[in-house]
């Protein structure tokens, strides 16, 4: 019972960061029907953010562990995410708006390759130690044992779900971005700046991505510049396993791969627990292609 | 302008005589008296690419080695020179790098490599050319299995694990371990099958197995299956940039009994990413900078103000590589291949900063000696020597005091 709480635990904690990230495929696709291959990476830029921000603000001012400080590398990372986002979109993306499907999904994947190993050029391919942002605590209820960062990790990922909720919901931004996800020439000539929200969206995306980069670096402290190659295809089957474009299946589903993760890898197949993403994946892709939350849409001939 | 121009003219004329370009960067003493009555020794090595920390240490540790011995007078009065030959931590450049060195440089042996792939490109021609090969520090046992003129200076995996499991056992009196592998790697499964077979041998129980793959960021889940079986110590056979990860979680789950492993765990980034939750952990290796042994403290001083470094692992096996050959040479006479292979077979007893060295009938040494380093206060230090099974049983030969710590950085 002990084990199954802990795993549990550990589970949605490891898949709400998975979570973050998938919203910000799920929103792509949901407006371009594109897989944007290179969010993984920004995830990546995001922790590597964190990385030097912290570490000078160490500097700075003696001490450095203080929430005040972790907001404010989270702050900065999410800026530096952003506008990564929207240079992605604007430089990559946008030339090929009316090429065939597939040039976009090739030049997501290219640019997926030059954040990588332009990282590692930049970076330098040794992994990193992620600064200590926030004094770390070890609580135990009843012997099931969390920190404060999987709290922490939890909380955050919550609140920031909450608020694209809201984004996509309850603001006109929302509303038209909605439009321009059912939609793209129709809402375009209601007057919708169609480039417009779709970069807004990018950039949404890949501040989330930021977001979970930081939380990444806070509970696993070791990044590396292909850190972002497998929690990015996770999260990916985890958009797909929630039905790709609708927002909360993103988050059930990357909740549900981080607990199915968790218990395999607590099983005696732990061997397979990099496995099992995939195989996941294939299943819905068989039996289910529009996922959990989707609705299917017969194309029309 | 125009000493450049001399330099092409000398090439050039050079490049005619010689027939091919000079390339083999030679470093050694006294190029004044080139050919004649030096001895050639090639080395190929990692010095870029991705184990290029391994290949610049154990190059380095050869020259230091050589310069001494050409310094007390050479062996037999002919001084040792070594031709150097990057090969790019590719096994197919280190194919390349022997092949050039014995059939351009005719040189008389051949040491190297780290990485058990190069080592194993390389052997099958140093063998069918009847040139001895050395590897100072390449574990898998199939590189002395090519042929009789493959020699190596390191021990085993196999003898790795069941040394540690007769430390755990004997020693410090554990009884139930658990061990978590990297399932990626050959040699932490390799390592955790011989440390598992053994402990079990000796009347110790394996409560749990789980495995991870390199590169792997959560471990919790089989970190909480290991909570549950409730072992007094987990072995991580690993490599140090996971084991931080590792330890960090464990101690997050609330578990603080240690860790152990093996010598993947050596690295200046062991502490820097595990911190505190690495303490009191332990793990077994070929040698330590902080050891009171003279011999070692004496190489570990030269090496430093050299090159203003700590040798690590890899440097003390290529110093004693280097070493074994020259006495190998001194105690044939001559440098044709079949009769310095067998002196270097013969070798017994020498003499080594990783230990005595005798040399067995498969070419591997025989009963090393283990050297358990333990984290503690931060740094590194001694905790046992492990003498091999015939032998003393295991005990902390430098009682506990925690003699030497080496600067981590």
């Amino acid at each position: 019972m002990q084990e199954l709480l802990q795993n549990l635990l550990n589970g949605i904690a490891a898949g709400s960061i998975y979570a973050l990230i998938a919203l910000g495929y799920t929103m792509v696709y949901g407006i371009l029907k594109l897989i944007n291959f290179a969010h993984g990476d920004v995830f990546m830029i995001g922790s590597f953010v964190g990385f030097y921000a912290g570490r000078y603000l160490a500097k700075a001012n003696a001490g450095g562990a203080s929430p005040a400080n972790a907001a404010l590398v989270m702050l900065l990372s999410m800026i530096v995410c952003g506008a990564l986002g929207y240079l992605n979109e604007r430089v990559a993306y946008r030339p090929l708006r009316n090429a065939p499907r597939i040039a976009s999904l090739i030049t997501a994947i290219g640019l997926s390759f030059l954040l990588e190993y332009g990282g590692q050029f930049v970076f330098g391919p040794d992994p990193k130690f992620f600064p200590t942002l926030i004094e770390k605590h070890v609580i135990n209820i009843g012997g099931v044992v969390t920190t404060n960062y999987q709290l922490i990790v939890l909380g955050v990922a919550i609140a920031f779900m909450a608020l694209l909720q809201y984004i996509v919901y309850g603001t006109k931004y929302g509303r038209a971005m909605r439009a321009v996800s059912f939609n793209f020439e129709t809402a375009s000539l209601m007057g919708i700046p169609t480039d417009r929200i779709i970069s807004t969206t990018f950039i949404i995306g890949s501040t989330l991505a930021a977001v979970a980069g930081i939380l990444f670096g806070l509970s696993y402290p070791k990044i590396d510049p292909l850190m972002g190659v497998m929690p990015g295809l996770k999260a990916f089957v985890s958009a797909v396993l929630g039905g790709i474009g609708n927002v909360p299946g993103a988050v059930v589903g990357g909740l549900l791969i981080g607990i199915i993760e968790a218990f395999v890898g607590g099983s005696r197949f732990s061997n397979y627990r990099d496995a099992i993403a995939f195989v996941i994946l294939i299943v819905i892709l068989l039996f289910r292609p529009s996922g959990l939350f989707g609705k299917y849409q017969p194309e029309k001939v | 302008m125009k000493r450049n121009y001399l330099v092409a003219l000398t090439c050039a004329f050079a490049l005619a005589f010689l027939g091919c370009p000079p390339k083999t960067e030679s470093t050694g003493t006294s190029t004044a008296d080139a050919g004649g009555g030096e001895i050639l020794v090639g080395e190929y090595g990692s010095l870029t690419g991705s184990e290029a920390t391994f290949g610049q240490s154990t190059h380095n540790a050869i020259m230091l080695a050589v310069d001494e011995i050409n310094a007390g007078g050479g062996v037999n009065n002919r001084k040792i020179r070594v031709l150097t030959e990057d090969d790019q931590s590719k096994a197919e450049e280190a194919a390349n790098a022997v092949t050039k060195l014995i059939s351009q440089n005719n040189v008389v042996a051949v040491l190297g490599e780290v990485a058990s792939s190069n080592s194993l490109a390389a052997a099958p021609i140093c063998q069918s050319n009847k040139v001895p090969m050395i590897s100072p520090s390449s574990t898998n046992p199939s590189v002395t299995q090519k042929g009789d003129y493959i020699f190596r200076m390191c021990f085993l995996d196999d003898y790795q694990g069941q040394s540690m499991a007769r430390y755990l056992y004997n020693t410090v009196g554990t009884r139930k371990v658990a061990v978590l592998i990297d399932n990626k790697s050959d040699y932490s499964t390799g390592l955790a099958k011989f440390f598992s077979d053994a402990f079990a041998g000796l009347g110790g129980k394996i409560v749990a197995t789980q495995s991870y793959a390199k590169g792997d960021s959560d471990f919790r889940s089989q970190l909480t299956a290991i909570k549950t079986a409730n072992p007094d110590l987990i072995y991580v056979p690993g490599y140090y940039n996971d084991i931080g990860q590792i330890a960090i979680q464990t101690r997050d789950l609330g578990m603080n009994m240690p860790l152990a492993g093996g010598d993947g765990w050596e690295s200046p980034k062991l502490i820097e990413i595990g911190g505190k939750a690495l303490e009191g952990c332990f793990y077994s290796n070929h040698y330590f900078p902080g050891d009171p042994n003279p011999t070692v403290r004496d190489f570990v001083e030269k090496y430093r103000q050299r090159y203003s470094a700590t040798p690590d692992a890899l440097a003390a096996l290529a110093y004693d590589t280097a070493r074994v050959l020259a006495d190998a040479m001194k105690r044939a006479g001559k440098t044709d291949g079949p009769a310095l292979r067998e002196a270097i077979g013969a070798t017994k007893g020498f003499n080594g900063v990783t230990g005595t060295i005798n040399l067995g009938p498969d070419r591997n040494p025989e009963g090393k000696t283990l050297v358990i380093v333990e984290v503690k206060g931060g740094a590194l230090t001694l905790k046992a020597k492990v003498e091999p099974a015939g032998a003393a049983p295991a005990t902390g030969t430098t009682g506990t005091t925690t003699t030497g710590t080496t600067t981590t950085h």
